[in-house]
């Protein structure tokens, strides 16, 4: 499993050895304290290679994806990506099916758009 | 493969002045060894080195051409080595194309203070060489004298 | 065909050991020009050198090959025999036998075939060698120095005290540069205009130093040398010979709210005005922006008050002309714009400020008077913020405005406005937010270590990401601490923010005057990164100060020194003895394209109109080369480029170096 460095770095796009460790993003995130992980701390965790904690950790929910930390970033690394891309190596993983068919009857909603839910069920069971 | 044993190519090495013609004396003052097939054209600068001479080394018979220059960013004349490093990457892409393999031409930066690098890479330079064999395509039979 | 001479020389058994000096001495006697050919121990013992003078005499020879050891060793020592003998000193091609022989072989044959080989290459160049003549030009003795700050002053007054004539040119109406502005100076904590002033006085006092203050470089034509420049000195309207900077007029200007950028505008001044009590010349300007009189025609108060009858409204800029024979450019710095960095709230708080304007307030000339006061409200600050690397160590496409390099000043002075805070209030909170802390220098660690345990100040890795101004007029500084690994809120009276440097705005447009080369961030190159430092590429250009890169006082002085001491030794050469082995170019072949001086590092190469009309074939004007002996450098790069072959090298022509080739492949 630790091509979960590569794949994170490849669909995020980021380099993480750009990052000079000012800590700017963390200084300038407004999601901070909801965070295990803090931004600075992904990047260098990515960079290490330590993937399955991020994944496994709740801090890639809890980022509201509000791009502060890229645009304040002095050295333009983008930690948001990285956060992106960590949710995306969760999703992506083989054979955990987070929907089952058998859950959905129990969703349906008159007001939640069919769409929805087709999607997400494409989304979460693989 | 005895041929290429007994095969001596010649070689021609074009120094700058200032740092690879140094140091290639430095070379002798250590009393480096590297093979006498190298002989040595001194030039002020790397970029002083046209693409004639080359084609000319060639022509006339030499198997490999070096051409060494000062490392960059150290250039004495600033800005002379670029030069030579775009001018032969792109006569080294048309040799290749006309046959002479990529292996028979390169451009090295040696300092003034690299006289071991510098013995080092002509003898790599010169086996490698050596192991390609004559060089034949561009080579003018007129100009070959008995 | 030439009458060639070649002399082998054994140098003791260095060479004699593994080159059987005998065969090739006897081998290279044979090839078709050599008419006298010879072996000794010591080619460059006394006795060695006459066997060379008297064979010349002797055997009327027209080239000289010497076999011995590197002519990086002793080129120049045969060169000067040669000339004894009356031959031209670039007549003699040295065949390296020693150091690219001898020395690296062991087999006797193999070395010695090579020694012949080597012997034939340099017979080929020497039969293609020209005569050559080192060119001489005169040097004017009379240096410019570009730019007022301390550079430049230490560089002036560095070279006026050798005696020579120097001419300060300054674009401000007066100089000093930003050395002006700041309060105290690390790590030593003295009073910048304490030390700063005696210099300036003594600039304006010394006979060989003329300022042209309010003055800016226009055109700079010429070479090492030999440079012409002409100085556009702009309109003060006020004659500087008569004003006494008494001040009259100042006070009695009725415009009174013009930004005072000796104060970065955190204060106005008059429409006339004197920078600032200390400035030299201490003459007034009118600022013709602003001035009523200048701008509606009415008004003419200062004129009134003069009692020196200096004011002349009619006054109209000039330009001088002047001869130089070295130019220094010390163009100094700026502090970036930071109006980019919305996260910092500069351009919404007045508490929110630079470090240069921080230095305004704790300057005891300053808009508070030198007491640490908050601009907004005018209490004094309890707690304060400084935050490092605002625009230094970017990457660049974040901000539009950031450097890639570090300004390398910002540590050093963050610690100095930080123990200045605790020291004079020692009531106030002082926090530093770093990413790195660099103190390289003499005393300068120990005095950053000094804030942190004698003066208390908090340092705290990380970066501001966010300040906010509050309503209860505070500002919330949110900043992480990477060491806590938490996010902080301070809550703030002011924030200091370490703006970045960057070179000067005027450096961009001097360079492509004097055709000195430039970095990426406009700082000027140096001639060598490590061995020519103060030197530019371009000969007779000399680097001093922060326009080369971030540099602290102290190493500016030292550099400016240092430049002083190259234009010395410049001017002291009556005449300037060129390299004459410089490229030249074939008139009848060149196409006037430009390639040859486009390529060329130093601007050498120019161009002219040349009449190549001939009465059979009517009138012919071409645009053709001309290179500029005393300005090439003699690299070749404008040789390779030429697509006409009309460019060439003297002494290391394409014919020569084919000879060799062709020698060699033999």
């Amino acid at each position: 499993m630790a091509d979960y460095k590569e794949l994170v770095l490849t669909t995020s796009g980021v380099n993480p050895l750009k990052c000079m460790r000012c800590g700017k993003c963390s200084g300038t995130c407004p999601s901070y304290d909801a965070m295990e992980y803090h931004p600075h701390q992904f990047v260098y965790m990515v960079e290490k290679g330590e993937i399955e904690k991020l994944m496994a950790s709740k801090s890639i929910y809890t980022c509201l994806s509000c791009f502060a930390c890229v645009e304040r970033c002095p050295r333009d690394v983008e930690p948001a990506k990285l956060v992106e891309a960590v949710r995306l190596a969760v999703i992506r993983q083989q054979g955990q099916n987070h929907l089952k068919s058998e859950q959905i009857p129990d969703l349906i909603d008159d007001d939640l758009p069919q769409q929805a839910i087709v999607s997400a069920f494409r989304k979460y069971s693989k | 493969m005895q041929v290429n044993q007994e095969f001596k190519p010649k070689v021609v090495a074009f120094c700058c002045n200032w740092c690879s013609y140094a140091g290639a004396d430095l070379a002798g003052t250590n009393r480096s060894n590297y093979p006498a097939e190298v002989k040595i054209i001194r030039v002020p600068c790397s970029c002083r080195v046209n693409p004639l001479f080359i084609l000319r080394a060639f022509q006339r018979g030499a198997d490999g051409v070096i051409l060494c220059g000062c490392h960059p960013g150290d250039c004495h004349y600033t800005t002379g080595n670029y030069y030579a490093r775009r001018r032969m990457t792109l006569l080294f892409s048309m040799l290749d194309y006309l046959g002479i393999e990529k292996e028979r031409t390169r451009v090295e930066w040696v300092s003034a203070a690299e006289g071991a690098k510098f013995a080092a890479t002509m003898n790599e330079f010169v086996e490698t060489v050596a192991a390609l064999g004559e060089n034949k395509r561009l080579e003018d039979l007129r100009c070959k004298t008995q | 065909m030439r009458r060639i001479g070649v002399f082998v020389c054994h140098c003791g058994t260095n060479i004699a050991a593994t080159v059987d000096v005998k065969t090739v001495a006897e081998t290279l006697g044979k090839e078709p020009a050599v008419v006298f050919s010879t072996d000794y121990p010591y080619m460059c013992s006394e006795a060695g050198q006459n066997i060379i003078k008297d064979a010349i005499k002797e055997h009327k020879l027209e080239g000289v090959v010497v076999c011995s050891c590197s002519p990086r060793m002793h080129e120049a020592t045969f060169r000067k025999t040669v000339a004894a003998a009356g031959l031209n000193p670039y007549m003699l091609e040295v065949a390296n036998i020693r150091e690219q022989c001898s020395w690296i072989h062991k087999d006797i044959a193999e070395a010695t075939a090579k020694a012949i080989v080597l012997g034939r290459a340099a017979i080929a160049k020497v039969q293609l060698n020209a005569p050559l003549t080192a060119g001489e030009s005169p040097v004017t003795k009379r240096a410019l120095v570009i730019g007022g700050g301390i550079a430049g002053i230490q560089t002036a007054l560095d070279i006026a005290e050798a005696g020579y004539p120097v001419d300060i040119v300054e674009k401000e109406p007066t100089i000093g540069g930003k050395m002006t502005q700041i309060d105290k100076t690390f790590p030593t904590l003295d009073c910048s205009s304490c030390i700063l002033t005696p210099k300036m006085v003594e600039c304006a006092q010394n006979e060989n130093i003329t300022i042209y203050s309010y003055s800016e470089v226009e055109e700079v034509t010429g070479f090492v040398g030999n440079f012409s420049v002409k100085i556009r000195r702009k309109a003060r309207y006020v004659d500087e010979d008569k004003c006494t900077g008494c001040g009259a007029c100042t006070e009695k200007c009725p415009v009174k709210n013009v930004p005072d950028a000796y104060n970065l505008g955190l204060s106005n001044r008059h429409a006339a005005y004197i920078p600032f009590a200390q400035a030299i010349p201490n003459v007034a300007v009118l600022d013709a922006e602003h001035c009523i009189k200048l701008t509606k025609g009415k008004c003419g108060l200062c004129s009134k008050v003069c009692s020196a009858g200096a004011i002349d409204y009619e006054q109209k800029e000039t330009i001088v002309e002047q001869q130089y024979g070295a130019i220094v450019a010390a163009t100094g710095y700026n502090p970036i714009n930071i109006d980019g960095y919305d996260e910092f709230a500069y351009s919404q708080s007045k508490d929110v400020l630079t470090s240069l304007e921080f230095e305004r307030i704790l300057k005891a000339d300053g808009p508070t008077e030198g007491h640490l006061q908050r601009l907004s409200d005018g209490k004094q600050p309890k707690t304060i913020v400084f935050v490092q690397c605002v625009g230094s160590r970017e990457s660049g496409s974040t901000h539009g405005c950031g450097k890639e390099y570090c300004s390398k000043i910002c540590c050093m002075y963050t610690a100095k406005h930080a123990i200045l805070c605790r020291e004079k209030y020692p009531d106030t909170d002082v926090y530093v937010f770093y990413i790195d802390v660099r103190t390289p220098g003499k005393n300068y660690d120990e005095f950053y270590r000094r804030a942190v345990e004698q003066y208390g100040v908090h340092y705290i890795k990380g970066m501001v990401g966010k300040v906010a101004p509050q309503a209860d007029s505070t500002l919330d500084v949110q900043a992480s601490d990477l060491i806590a690994n938490e996010q902080l809120h301070v809550k703030a009276d002011m924030v200091v923010l370490a703006a970045a440097i960057e070179a000067d705005k005027t450096a961009r447009p001097l360079a492509t005057m004097l055709t000195a080369s430039m970095d990426t961030n406009d700082f000027f190159t140096e001639a060598h990164a490590k061995l020519r430092p103060v030197e530019s590429p371009t000969a007779g250009v000399f680097l001093s100060g922060v326009c080369q890169g971030p540099k602290d006082i102290p190493e500016t002085v030292a550099q400016a020194g240092a430049a002083a001491s190259k234009v010395i030794g410049l001017l002291a050469k009556d005449k300037l003895t060129g390299n004459p082995c410089v490229a030249h170019s074939n008139e009848l072949k060149c196409n006037g394209c430009s390639s040859c001086a486009n390529v060329c590092p130093y601007g050498a190469i120019t161009y002219e109109e040349k009449d190549f009309s001939r009465r059979r074939d009517g009138s012919m004007i071409r645009r053709v080369t001309s290179v500029n002996e005393a300005v090439c450098q003699g690299c070749g790069a404008c040789t390779v480029a030429c697509p006409s072959g009309a460019m060439d090298l003297k002494g290391f022509a394409t014919s020569q170096i084919m000879a060799e080739v062709d020698a060699i492949c033999k």
